[in-house]
């Protein structure tokens, strides 16, 4: 079983490979599929905790503050303290809800984004499944969670609740215009929705240099379009707990909150990996034209690293955004997609069309 | 009782709800109900509820003497607690022709305008949160913490001092008082850039403010709207100037004005009043003439017996105090116009056929403390 | 043309603001050196409030035990909401003369307002503030004290 870090290709197809010789196909199809399940799980509870963490600390760095200090070290057990809390809490039930949709409605949440990290490569030779319309797959899984917010909004039984889900469903179907119009920029330059091959392709620079000005509009707009896809500030309407106190989950406690505060956090986490490996080479290395010496260096770091360093960047990006602007109206919000985001975008398009065609890319 | 409960309600069409904003909600900054009628996200009509945190201050203040009375004051705009001190202090004096030192009125108008930049830096971060934008929060309170630590070095305590006594001070400045005040002048006028920066120069924030609760000067004067929220309508009510108490007559600051009456204009006034405050805070902190802190009072105040008004600019605006006294040691009646509560008046006015965002806007732009209304 | 030119100068003018209030936070982001948090209770023994800070009613006492209240009643009276109660004894002196002198002096913490009123209006300044803060306690009869020590006596020369 050879273990390289910079190419797990050869390690999990050993794994494959002596599974399938121990166990019957079924069998193994139902261990891999398994062994899969709980690394992703693992996973998704690490990321979702971390972030959480990096979040208060980010915020509080820009206010000023400490943040997080007394659990653990630099209080990096805060977050896990905060999630034992919430496991014991009491789950309420409200009087007059829609008891199955309540209870469902985290579920279908939390599952979306579980869908969505499936399809990321997080290192050469390191995803779950690579389909060929990889892209696309994602943009369409992401956009299911809208209807846990719905559904939630919906069963709670409650107007602030109910204002909240109508807000982010106009929100998310208007946004997700934007963010599949800036994907499709970069296909169009790339000519695959394949991930493995997208970021391939851009070994020999990101797409986001490669593809020069159109690309870099495209990267804002998706930055811009997928905060407001993944409910966060200043697009958090649907929460805007200054006005609807926690819009969609107002009524939530305890374990089923804290699925929908994971479910935002990995949503971030998705958006922010898909930005990364489409605009800034995923896993990739960066490398400069014909400096030798540097791209050998670059090359050394390891492509998990290069992978998280710039999904953390983009993250990062989102919080600075979060904790610095006020909030959009629901109108203003709507007219920024509809009235600026879109016609940039599909005039973005038709550009990157045009140098696509004229070889002038890079 | 039951026609109590059973206020009339205009009949509502079938598209209008209700919701309760409050009595807990995050944006009514304490226990102030606003039932909401909502068409959409549109509203129609907002009923205000007050009387949550009603505590009966001006029937206490029938049983306490006048010395008494001041600590009640500070518990109603607590935001401007030395103002409230003031005009019961002023009440008292001009009822019975008391001069008190220059020192004195010196050093009552530097603590009222460091008390009115603390409370329109604690209304910017309100404001800023109400809006979504939480870091404001924090670059509020973080320069607020400097006049506190003023405040708390001379007087003792932070929030409600009881600083001022009929007659002149509770006790003297500390030596460091006006270093400490130049230093936060200093450091302020540099952190008010920021304020600026991320806030009113800020798209969305123009976006959110601009045009939304449009109050014309008319409407200003017919629903008694006072203070930067009024001056936000051209009105120029600032007791200030019009009847000068202390030393504002001596002082050269201007009148903030804005003639557009919307959000944005009673934000950027409070912001330019800030800056007229520590205008006058300048003049003022290296000339304070030496003397007593008070002058001598009998242990118990009588009034004479009468009638009396007083005014002064809290920072939310006009707090009039209007005093019968039969002569004893306790007033027979004390009555308040708290600034925060005539101002609640407009909210409906301003709020109607806005989305409730603006609402929360448009109620955090007039800066309605609670108690103030209540009392 | 001209309301072309506008929508971008509009998308510009935005940008920028949103970018210059972005580099106020980042700005802070990146000075860690500004933070203004107070660690409390690993400061407790750095922490130090101001000498007039408004923490607790106490009566100083001096090595001998002694402080300096009559006993008049003065504070009791002033105090609008009740929390001071003075109770007070008459003792004879060897000359046959009868003297009031302090039995007890009973604060209420939890009804105080710290108005100051009781300090300043004690004829013979027999109270004064204490700089302690951390009033929590669990049981609420914790907050009544008696100010005068046991076995204290008043200083000779206070009339
Ligand atoms: S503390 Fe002062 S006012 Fe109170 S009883 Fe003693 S001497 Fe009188
Ligand atoms: S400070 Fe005021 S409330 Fe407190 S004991 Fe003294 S007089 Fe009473």
């Amino acid at each position: 079983m050879a273990f390289n870090i910079y190419d797990f290709t050869s390690f999990t197809q050993s794994i494959d490979e002596a599974l399938y010789e121990w166990l019957p196909p079924f069998w193994a199809l139902i261990v891999e599929m398994t062994i899969i399940g709980l690394v992703f799980l693992i996973g998704y509870a690490i990321i979702g905790l971390f972030l959480v963490y990096a979040e208060r600390k980010v915020c509080a760095f820009m206010q000023n503050r400490v943040g997080p200090n007394r659990v653990g070290p630099y209080g990096i057990f805060q977050t896990i303290a905060d999630f034992i809390k919430l496991l014991m809490k009491e789950l309420v039930y409200i009087k007059n809800s829609d008891k199955l949709l309540f209870n469902i409605a985290p579920f279908i949440v939390i599952i979306a984004s579980f869908m969505a990290i499936a399809a990321i490569p997080f290192a050469k030779g390191l995803h779950a499944i690579d389909f060929d319309i990889g892209i696309m797959y994602v943009i369409a899984v992401t956009s299911l969670g809208v209807v846990g917010v719905l559904l939630a909004g919906w069963s709670s039984n409650n107007k602030y609740s109910l204002i909240g889900a109508m807000r982010s469903g106009a929100q998310i179907i208007s946004y997700e215009l934007s963010v599949g119009l800036s994907l499709l920029t970069i296909i169009v330059l790339a000519g695959t929705m394949q991930f493995s091959e997208v970021v391939e392709l851009q070994s020999s620079g990101w797409f986001i240099f490669k593809g020069h000005i159109p690309a870099c509009i495209a990267f804002v707009i998706f930055l811009i379009a997928s905060t407001a896809e993944t409910n966060r500030g200043p697009f958090d309407l649907a929460e805007a707990e200054s006005e609807l106190t926690a819009g969609f989950h107002t009524e939530y406690s305890g374990i089923k909150f804290a699925f929908f505060f994971l479910a935002e956090y990995m949503n971030m986490f998705i958006v922010a990996s898909i930005a990364a490996t489409v605009f800034l080479g995923g896993w990739m290395p960066f490398h400069i034209g014909s400096w030798e010496g540097f791209n050998y260096v670059m090359d050394f770091i390891p492509p998990l690293f290069w992978y998280f360093g710039k999904t953390a960047f983009i993250i990062w990006l989102m919080m600075w955004f979060k904790w610095t602007f006020p909030r959009l109206r629901i109108d203003q919000l709507l007219n920024l997609e509809w009235k600026y985001l879109l016609p940039i975008n599909l005039v973005n398009i038709l550009i990157m069309a045009f140098i696509v065609l004229m070889g002038w890319h890079f | 009782m039951k026609e109590i409960i059973n206020l009339p309600v205009r009949s509502i069409e079938e598209e209008e709800y209700h919701i309760n904003m409050g009595p807990q909600h995050p944006s009514t900054h304490g226990v102030l109900r606003l039932v909401v009628t909502l068409q959409g996200e549109t509203v129609m009509k907002v009923q205000p509820h007050c009387g949550y945190i009603h505590r009966g201050i001006e029937k206490m203040c029938e049983k306490d003497t006048y010395q008494q009375i001041i600590h009640l004051t500070d518990r109603m705009d607590y935001l401007s607690a030395h103002i409230n001190n003031h005009a019961v202090c002023l009440l008292v004096e001009g009822a019975l022709e008391v001069e008190v030192p220059e020192r004195v009125k010196y050093i009552r108008t530097i603590v009222d305008e460091l008390n009115r930049i603390a409370s329109h830096q604690l209304w910017w971060c309100s404001f800023g949160m109400d809006l979504g934008g939480l870091t404001c929060f924090f670059y509020g309170l973080r320069d607020r913490e400097h006049i506190l630590d003023i405040f708390e070095e001379s007087f003792g305590s932070r929030l409600l001092h009881s600083y001022y006594a009929p007659g002149g001070l509770m006790q003297d400045i500390h030596p460091n008082f006006q270093k400490r005040t130049k230093d936060f002048i200093k450091y302020f006028r540099k952190k008010i850039k920021d304020y600026d920066n991320i806030l009113s120069g800020n798209v969305i924030f123009e976006n959110r403010s601009q045009g939304i609760g449009v109050m014309s000067k008319e409407e200003a004067i017919n629903y008694g709207v006072c203070g930067p929220s009024g001056r936000a309508s051209g009105w120029e009510c600032d007791i200030r100037k019009k009847y000068p108490y202390a030393m504002y007559d001596k002082v050269d600051f201007r009148e903030v004005l804005s003639d557009k009456g919307d959000t944005y204009a009673r934000y950027m006034v409070r912001i330019d009043e800030m800056r007229e405050s520590m205008k006058i805070i300048e003049q003022l902190i290296d000339n304070i003439p030496e003397g007593d802190y008070s002058v001598k009072m009998k242990p118990i105040i009588k009034l004479p017996p009468g009638e009396y008004y007083q005014r002064v600019e809290s920072a939310r605006g006009e707090l009039g105090i209007y005093c019968i006294s039969d002569g004893n040691k306790t007033p027979v009646r004390m009555k308040f116009r708290t600034p925060s509560f005539v101002n609640l008046g407009v909210l409906d006015k301003l709020s109607r056929n806005m989305k409730i965002a603006d609402l929360v806007a448009i109620g955090a732009s007039l800066d309605l403390v609670i108690p103030d209304i209540d009392r | 043309m001209n309301s072309f030119y506008t929508y971008f100068a509009d998308i510009f003018r935005g940008l920028k603001s949103l970018l210059i209030g972005m580099s106020v936070t980042g700005r802070y982001f990146f000075s860690p050196g500004q933070i203004v948090t107070q660690q409390y209770p690993e400061n407790r023994k750095t922490l130090k409030m101001f000498d007039r800070f408004k923490g607790d009613l106490m009566m100083p006492h001096d090595t001998n035990n002694q402080h300096r209240c009559t006993g008049c009643g003065i504070c009791e009276t002033n105090c609008p909401n009740g929390s001071i109660e003075v109770i007070s004894d008459r003792i004879e002196l060897p000359d046959g003369k009868k003297k009031r002198i302090i039995d007890k002096h009973i604060y209420h913490l939890s009804m105080c307002t710290f108005c100051n009123l009781c300090v300043k209006t004690c004829p013979s300044d027999a109270l004064a503030w204490d700089q302690t803060f951390e009033h929590a306690v669990f049981d609420r009869s914790k907050l009544t004290k008696i100010l005068n020590k046991p076995g204290s006596s008043i200083i000779k020369d206070i009339e």
